[in-house]
């Protein structure tokens, strides 16, 4: 992929939302489309699942597209953070699948139970076999609350309870719950999962909008926040990690590493962690819960999630990192969150890989090999306060790739950072979504 | 497709704002359309129209600031770095010159409507 491709995301975003200059070209005429009769199945609806049925369905003529997933609603998840922090309402994220499904594409509405590669073959919740001839696995990821003891997402929004990770309606409990504890002080824990985990920033920039919400009523005295971190850092990004720490550092936001919860009383307020040490009990006021993430049960029961490695634990499916294939079945590509690779868990990696699978894919149907790759480029508009953020961007070698070099400063807090994050990063995801950007 | 390209921002921007979108446009159209008709009409500025277009074009650029903070619910104030400054300037500058232009445009036109009543009269 050319430098162009990789940064057009967020220049397209900026380009909208701040009308920065960003060099432009005029649309190729549309590629001749490739005619084929091969049946190409993908396993779930989600922003990866249409971005694939809406380009596949541009550029195949005869292909049969079958597309399987039960949810029939569509949330914008980066939107999640923005409705747990006051900015947008509830149904800020929240719209119809049918709404992005392409014309003459067969849905499938169930769930998938069981994924059969060896025999090219998905079996439905009720049973339905579906045979394919190529497979594109784009389920997401399954949140394992269940896996922390004591916990009741029936509680988000409840004594101090938050957990904004979990749907629209549960980032609205959660804003309820963080305005309550912004008003009345405490303390407030904060964390992230030992798993692979969606948008890791998104726990930073809670911690730090809660931290400027009590800033901004006055409050800030009567409350202290830590943040706890799974590891011996705060980010991935060893430079991304060093900023948030001085930033938190300057916040007064304490950090405690290698701290993993396990347990939570709802009733008395103590999370329980696990450390190095033993367990850590700490109480808290409020606290925002993000579960650990892990491949749904079909996927992480079945032969397409890694054996071996760091992605076998949570089942994530073993792809070609560069170029999303399956690595035993060379007839599947897994695009998304499901994809077992070091990065890419956001809406902005799925915008860089669903271009690098199809053009894989499509290669596969003409018998030719392509050559694009997907460099691991993935972006963050880290919230840093209400009306400014930094625009984060890396690749698999935690490399800082900003898309405005001496422009918008990768690390810096900016307006223009929040305006794009709160004003064009939407409709750049929702294009993308129907295959167009 | 991979490209930033007119189509793709056509796409986005529609996204972003709807019909407002080709309302914009043909406001566009229409202020530089009437403009340089006014001109034309005319054989050139008319000093007091312009200063008075200018007058509302400030305005203007205080409105598309104001627009722009409701819309991102933040404001100028937030500009933490010199790209923010530019931002702001780019925003008040894009109402300033798009008010003004709209202004001069209206007005021209409304006097080659009433010149033209007249000599039907």
């Amino acid at each position: 992929m050319g430098d162009l491709s990789r940064r057009s995301f967020l220049k397209l975003t900026a380009a909208t939302g701040a009308t920065a200059a960003a060099p432009l070209t005029l649309n190729a005429t549309a590629a001749e489309k490739v005619k084929t009769k091969a049946h190409i199945v993908i396993a779930g609806a989600g922003a990866a699942g249409l971005g694939v049925a809406n380009r596949l369905a541009n550029q195949l003529d005869g292909a049969k597209i079958t597309i399987i997933d039960g949810k029939k609603k569509h949330f914008y998840q980066p939107g999640y953070t923005l409705v747990a922090t006051g900015i947008k309402g509830s149904s800020y994220p929240t719209s119809g699948t049918s709404r992005y499904m392409p014309e003459g594409v067969d849905w499938i509405q169930e769930a998938v139970a069981e994924f059969d590669p060896v025999g090219n073959k998905i079996v439905t919740a009720s049973g339905k076999a579906v045979n394919y001839d190529f497979l594109v696995v784009t389920t997401g990821m399954k949140l394992d609350y269940a896996a922390i003891e004591g916990m009741d997402v029936n509680r988000i929004g409840q004594n101090g309870l938050g957990s904004h990770y979990h749907s629209p309606d549960a980032a609205a409990k959660t804003w309820s719950a963080m305005s309550r504890f912004s008003e009345e002080g405490g303390q407030g824990i904060f964390l992230r999962p030992a798993t692979e985990m969606k948008c890791a920033g998104a726990p930073l920039k809670f911690t730090f909008l809660t931290e400027h919400n009590l800033r901004r009523n006055g409050t800030r005295s009567k409350a202290n926040l830590l943040y706890a971190a799974h590891s011996q850092s705060l980010f991935s990004v060893p430079i991304v990690h060093e900023k948030v720490r001085m930033l938190y550092e300057d916040r007064g936001i304490d950090t405690v590493y290698s701290h993993v919860l396990r347990k939570i009383d709802l009733d008395r307020k103590i999370a329980t962690f696990d450390t190095p040490t033993g367990g850590s009990e700490i109480d808290y006021d409020f606290i925002n819960v993000i579960p650990p993430m892990r491949a749904p049960d079909a996927v992480r029961n079945s032969p397409l999630a890694w054996r071996t490695g760091p992605f076998a634990a949570d089942g994530w499916t073993e792809v070609d990192k560069y170029n999303l294939q399956h690595k035993v079945f060379p007839n599947v590509w897994c695009v998304g969150d499901i994809a077992g690779v070091p990065k890419g868990k956001t809406a902005a990696s799925v915008k860089w890989q669903v271009p690098v699978a199809i053009d894989h894919l499509i290669a596969a149907i003409q018998d030719r090999t392509a050559t694009s790759q997907y460099n691991g480029y993935t972006s963050c508009p880290l919230l840093t306060q209400y009306g400014r953020a930094m625009l984060v961007e890396f690749d698999y070698k935690n490399n800082l790739v900003p898309s405005f070099p001496g422009v918008i400063a990768p690390l810096e807090e900016l307006w223009v950072t929040w305006v794009m994050k709160t004003m064009a990063l939407k409709p750049t995801y929702i294009s993308m979504v129907r295959g167009l950007a | 497709m991979n490209e930033l390209d007119f189509y793709t921002l056509y796409v986005v921007f529609y996204e972003m704002m709807g019909m407002l979108f080709w309302i914009l446009i043909a406001l566009v159209i229409f202020g530089i359309g009437g403009f340089i008709l006014a001109l034309t009409r005319e054989g050139g500025l008319q000093s007091r129209r312009l200063i008075l277009s200018e007058i509302l074009g400030l305005l203007g650029g205080f409105m598309a600031l104001f627009i722009m903070a409701k819309v991102t619910i933040s404001g100028f104030s937030d500009a933490g770095g010199p790209v923010d400054w530019l931002l702001v300037g780019l925003i008040w500058g894009g109402g300033l010159v798009g008010v003004t232009i709209l202004s001069y445009a209206i007005m021209g036109m409304l006097n080659i409507l009433n010149d033209s009543q007249r000599q039907k009269a």
